[in-house]
């Protein structure tokens, strides 16, 4: 008799197929099982299409909390807040004029948790913008921006750039008073190139100026055409660009070898400690240590450790053909951890508090509505978002030269800081290069008497046509506070440059001076201008009318 | 038989440009040029060819006791009427620096937003702006009425006899 087992029905087939699905959809949703060996980690790292813009392993450099501050994961926290808080938001924005401001007004006071989820929108993207910044100045200051991380720096800039234009466009979509204002000085800040054409002449045939202010706004007056441009940059064009670039900008990190570190830096994570660094003593270590576990004076868990017993499940093949000094070939891979759980709970940590930090805003400040814009009637002072009160003082000496010259040449300085800084010493240390951080304090020191003087004689004497009435625009346009200010950080960084006989030494001079006068100029657009722009040294002093 | 010289070219010794090579090429060329001038023609689209903007001309009367001097500025229009013993002109209130509002003031105007002063005539006194205010074009609308343009500027001094 045969003993073969009489086949399966297909309806029973069916049946246990069933009965196995939960199972099998858990193990296909966790290919890799849990993440509990090096293996696991690595693979549940690899294998999936979001982590894996990470690398598998992170050094432990990159993990100690000064290297970076936390503060491109808290600039990209304060992103995804946006990004909810935004969605939500459009259920009731209607971006039509005077619908606009009803909406909104409506989100305000009558829809459920309305005004905190805009008051939250409100600070994450104010946080955003102060994140990014300082994260800029964390990358240039560890000068992180060297030898095979030039292209991410320049992606890093025109984030910089979409995150400003993010801002921007959002400001106009309440459609009051602020928004209606300060949108007309955006647009005429666009047609700025006219100030130059008109001198010349050459309007008529020759109007760059005329064309983008008409771009922006889709007609000659800031109105519906208008809104709904900015309505489409604000929740389409701009999000999509940067979450794009996001993606390429966090694969960059890891294409070039991690976070930027210092050549002793392996050494340096092992000597120091308790100090936020992780020790543990290991037989194996060739000093007799291994620093891995978060615990210093524990033992490190058995199912992690040792690190490289396990055969990979994965080899590096691709090591092959990967650029530069990214591979670490010839590098001990002792001082990394799986990135799982050591940098994802880092992650999570900052994302957490940025959350808390926006809730805990939202909670004690609104954010602000005036009245329904009114074309008749500027705002009077008719301020910026402060971030582009800085911009908005320059522009008050000559719209060309502060709204768009000096921003394009500042964008320009700042993409070309690792090309024109190919020096090596330094990199990972904060204010790393010739000069240090006592050259950093000088050029502080210098950028803000440089631009407090110059603030000073502007304020006190006024400028040009004030003394000599009568002068050519031309004139004014091209010596005005802005670009005397603006050359004189060029000067003092050439002669640093020529001092130290070191380029990263000059960048240092001239991004300090720029970080000085940003910080400034803005404090002064910010609690020193008044109506008509004057000075007041309270806003107490300001005239009632 | 010995080996003919049409031998195919080896891989050390290669034709100048391989047929194959030549021709992904030439349609590599000829698709980035369709791109090329399909992104321009796309373009054009966000480029208004026609205004929304409401008309530029309106008529307007002027109040019997209106001072030489002192400006007239009709609601809804961006725009100072003045009359005195030449006839009527009518001057912009938009600020040439960055398109605020001007307020007329005894002295002439003055911008809210960067602080640049104007004479009677619209010519620059202090501030940022690069130009002197615009005058518009103003014509008899009969009956009393004027019918400025502000879409036609004319030279500063022009006034307009009733």
């Amino acid at each position: 008799m045969s003993s073969e087992p009489t086949p399966k029905t297909a309806l029973r087939v069916f049946a246990e197929n069933l009965r196995a699905a939960p199972g099998e959809i858990y193990r296909s949703l966790f290919r890799g099982g849990r993440p509990v060996t090096d293996r696991s980690r690595s693979t549940f790292v690899f294998n999936n299409v979001f982590l894996h813009l990470h690398a598998v392993r992170t050094h432990l450099w990159s993990l100690r909390w000064r290297t970076t501050l936390g503060l491109g994961t808290a600039a990209l926290a304060a992103f995804l807040v946006t990004l909810v808080t935004g969605v939500l938001l459009m259920f009731y924005y209607k971006p039509y004029p005077d619908a606009a401001y009803q909406s909104i007004k409506d989100i305000h006071f009558v829809v459920p948790t309305g005004r905190f989820i805009r008051n939250i929108h409100r600070w994450a993207a104010n946080i955003m913008v102060i994140t990014v910044i300082l994260h800029m100045a964390r990358v240039f200051y560890t000068a992180a921006y060297r030898q095979a991380r030039q292209f991410n720096w320049l992606i890093g800039i025109v984030l910089l750039a979409t995150t400003l234009g993010l801002s921007f466009t959002g400001y106009l979509l309440p459609w009051d008073q602020l928004a209606y204002w300060a949108i007309t000085i955006g647009a005429n800040i666009a047609q700025s190139p006219r100030e130059v054409t008109d001198a010349l002449g050459i309007t008529q045939s020759f109007d760059p100026g005329g064309l983008q202010r008409q771009l922006l706004l889709g007609s000659d007056v800031v109105g519906e055409e208008a809104l709904i441009r900015f309505d489409l940059l604000h929740v389409m064009v701009l999000p999509l660009l940067l979450t794009g670039l996001l993606a390429v900008h966090f694969w960059r990190i890891r294409k070039d070898g991690g976070l930027a570190r210092p050549d002793d830096a392996d050494e340096r994570v092992g000597r120091e400690k308790g100090t936020g660094t992780f020790c543990a003593q290991h037989p194996k270590g060739r000093s007799g240590k291994r620093c891995l576990s978060p615990f210093p004076d524990r033992p490190a868990p058995s199912r992690t450790y040792p690190v490289f017993t396990e055969a990979p499940a994965k080899t590096y093949q691709l090591a092959a053909i990967v650029r530069g000094r990214t591979a670490w070939v010839s590098r001990s891979p002792e001082k990394t951890v799986p990135s799982m759980p050591h940098l994802f709970y880092a992650e999570l940590a900052v994302l957490m508090l940025t959350v808390l930090v926006c809730l805990g805003l939202a909670l004690v400040a609104d954010a602000p509505l005036k009245e329904l814009a009114n074309p008749d009637v500027p705002e009077n002072p008719a301020k910026a978002p402060w971030y582009f009160l800085g911009l908005q003082e320059l522009v008050s000496f000559s719209a060309f030269m502060g709204g768009t010259v000096i921003p394009a040449i500042a964008l320009l300085g700042l993409g070309l800081i690792p090309f024109l800084d190919r020096e090596e010493s330094g990199t990972g240390r904060w204010f790393g290069g010739p000069g240090g951080w006592r050259l950093v304090l000088q050029a502080a020191i210098f950028g803000t008497a440089a631009t407090l003087a110059v603030e000073a004689i502007a304020i006190r004497y006024g400028w040009l046509r004030e003394w000599f009435p009568g002068i050519p625009q031309l004139v004014i346009t091209f010596i005005n506070p802005g670009t005397i200010l603006t050359a004189l950080y060029a000067v003092y960084s050439l002669w640093i440059v020529r001092h130290y006989n070191s380029t990263r030494a000059g960048a240092l001079g001239l991004f300090t001076c720029f970080l000085c006068g940003f910080v400034l100029l803005t404090v002064i657009g910010t609690y020193f201008r008044g109506p008509n722009w004057a000075f007041y040294w309270s806003p107490a002093d300001w005239p009632k009318h | 038989m010995t080996p003919t010289t049409s031998q195919p070219p080896s891989r050390l010794d290669p034709e100048p440009v391989a047929r194959r090579d030549f021709l992904g090429l030439g349609s590599l060329a000829a698709a980035g040029a369709a791109l090329l001038f399909a992104g321009f023609g796309i373009l054009r689209l966000p480029k208004a060819a026609v205004l929304t903007s409401p008309s530029k001309k309106f008529r307007v009367a002027l109040p019997e006791s209106l001072p030489a001097g002192q400006g007239f500025f009709p609601p809804g229009h961006s725009v100072a009427i003045f009359r005195d013993d030449d006839g009527v002109y009518a001057i912009s209130t938009i600020c040439t620096h960055l398109g605020c509002i001007v307020k007329g003031t005894a002295e002439g105007f003055s911008c809210p937003c960067h602080g640049s002063l104007f004479a009677p005539d619209g010519s620059v006194v202090k501030g940022p702006a690069p130009r002197a205010l615009p005058w518009f074009q103003v014509a008899d609308g009969g009956g009393g009425t004027y019918i400025v343009d502000e879409g036609a500027t004319v030279p500063a001094g022009t006034k307009v006899k009733a």
